[in-house]
């Protein structure tokens, strides 16, 4: 967690933007094995029109030159990219820290050594369920005891720091100690963020976000654990309960964060890919860094908000109106009231707006047949030779 | 403990600093953990912590003045908790026990 080392309020610089992010997420590929019914991405089938491997580690030299410390990998699931170490290996020797995201379907005992034998190189494994049962209704069928066994393999290869992540759900809610009973069964560290109606999740958010009194359980939960448990700054909405929970505690979206999709493209945050928040194309911009620092899209978030509606309300100054992904896709004014607003001003407007008109996301890679291997590569079952 | 000004330290070989336009960011690749350094002049002492024998030179030649000296050493003491900043190694106690000798 980010720890202040001297002197004035630092949100109001993060809000105007800083020279390069803090907390870059890249998503490598829209495949993945799994087809989970809140993936933020929609994803499923590849992309034809994904980085290859050379604009990979071109945008890794741009990261390091933007001294950019490490990036979130993920996808889809971004180890079925057959270059996937490559990429993870030169980002590391590049200065650029990797932490990536997991479904732990391909952490074979070798992939796990590899994971430990890096320093700087952090996974998480993501688990919506301390039970088979809730997991796999999220995740699918059998992603439960797969999770399990990567977790099992981090730890035996001796992973010095591993992650559980977690999305809560009104299902999972209840099972916030299992959860903690089983990072500790594996030396790993719990994280949990918030279930965002973004992609796939537009579909299920309505029934499966967390209900305002599991909202207060989940906040008091939080701040009982303190730094013990990471939330990537996912509740800051919460903060009008009363204390903000540790973290930076402010939208970030093309502030300090942003997200590289597989096709290259850059979206203000991981949870907002949509026209309305697409900065820009590496390939057609001629780089990361001038999306990052030129964007019209960019600047304009970087300029002081007005707070809208929520400008009055006296916990403004706590939750900062919440995020702005949240409201944008459950069809909410963005200068308004999140939609899990804590004093319910989110929900009173969403069950006014019969009619809401709700956008849909840019991308969409969801399978609509059963998996087929060429839908992590298009050359499954081929063997090359060189 | 208060951070001891008169003592040899440099910033750890694991911490990349990035400038920024309130002071800088700092990173720990091996505890991972951020820190904020909120000024430019905090950005210039601890930049100048490696080439001066001590704390307190790299404080003066970045500036600091006698009255905002507690503040600085403050940051550095939060800087040295968290292993951000560390003890010259090759300075501490070989030197002392040569500069006896001399």
């Amino acid at each position: 967690m980010p720890d202040a080392a001297a002197v004035p309020r630092l949100v109001d610089h993060f809000e105007a933007g800083l020279d390069a992010p803090i907390c870059l997420t890249w998503e490598l590929t829209y495949a993945c094995n799994l087809a989970c019914i809140h993936c933020l991405s929609s994803s499923g089938r590849r992309d034809p029109r994904e980085l290859t491997t050379d604009e990979c580690f071109g945008v890794i030299d741009e990261l390091q030159a933007m001294k950019v410390f490490y990036v979130n990998i993920g996808g889809g699931e971004p180890t079925v990219r057959r270059d996937f170490w490559e990429i993870l290996d030169y980002a590391t020797a590049h200065d650029v820290g990797v932490k990536f995201s997991t479904n732990g379907s391909r952490i074979t005992e070798q992939a796990a050594a590899r994971v430990a034998a890096n320093d700087y190189v952090d996974v998480q494994i993501s688990l919506d369920g301390a039970s088979a049962e809730v997991n796999d209704a999220i995740r699918g069928a059998g992603s439960f005891a797969t999770a399990i066994r990567a977790l099992e393999r981090l730890a035996e290869a001796g992973a010095p720091s591993f992650k559980i992540s977690v999305v809560i759900t009104r299902e999972n809610m209840e099972q916030l100690d299992d959860f903690e009973a089983l990072a500790d069964l594996f030396g790993a560290q719990l994280r949990l963020t918030r279930l965002r109606p973004a992609g796939r999740g537009a579909d299920v958010w309505d029934r499966l976000h967390p209900t305002q009194s599991q909202q207060r359980r989940l906040y008091d939960w939080l701040l009982d654990r303190g730094d013990k448990v990471l939330t990537g700054d996912s509740f800051f909405h919460l903060a009008a309960y009363g204390q903000p929970l540790p973290g930076l505690n402010m939208c970030g979206a093309g502030r300090v964060v942003c997200l590289i999709d597989p096709v290259g493209d850059v979206y203000a945050c991981p949870f907002a890919i949509h026209d309305a928040f697409r900065a820009g194309n590496l390939r057609s911009t001629g780089g990361f860094a001038s999306i990052w620092r030129d964007s019209e899209l960019f600047e304009d978030l970087r300029r002081p908000q007005t707070g809208g509606a929520c400008a009055s309300c006296l916990h403004f100054d706590s939750c900062r109106g919440g995020c702005m992904a949240a409201k944008f896709f459950t069809g909410l004014p963005l200068t308004g009231p999140d939609p899990e607003c804590v004093l319910g001003n989110g929900e009173s407007l969403l069950s006014l707006l019969h009619d809401r008109d709700v956008p849909r996301p840019a991308a969409d890679h969801s399978r609509r047949r059963p998996v087929s291997a060429c839908d992590e590569s298009p050359l499954a079952g081929f063997e090359v030779i060189r | 403990m208060p951070f001891e000004l008169e003592r040899p330290w440099r910033l750890d070989r694991q911490v990349a600093i990035r400038p920024e336009p309130f002071g800088a960011l700092a990173y720990h690749f091996g505890t991972r953990r951020l820190s904020f350094l909120k000024s430019r002049k905090l950005l210039d002492v601890v930049r100048a912590l490696d080439e001066q024998p001590t704390a307190l030179a790299a404080c003066r030649s970045a500036g600091v003045t006698e009255q905002e000296l507690p503040v600085y050493q403050r940051a550095l003491e939060t800087l040295a908790s968290s292993g951000m900043v560390v003890e010259h190694p090759a300075s501490s106690g070989v030197v002392t026990k040569q500069a006896a000798h001399a």
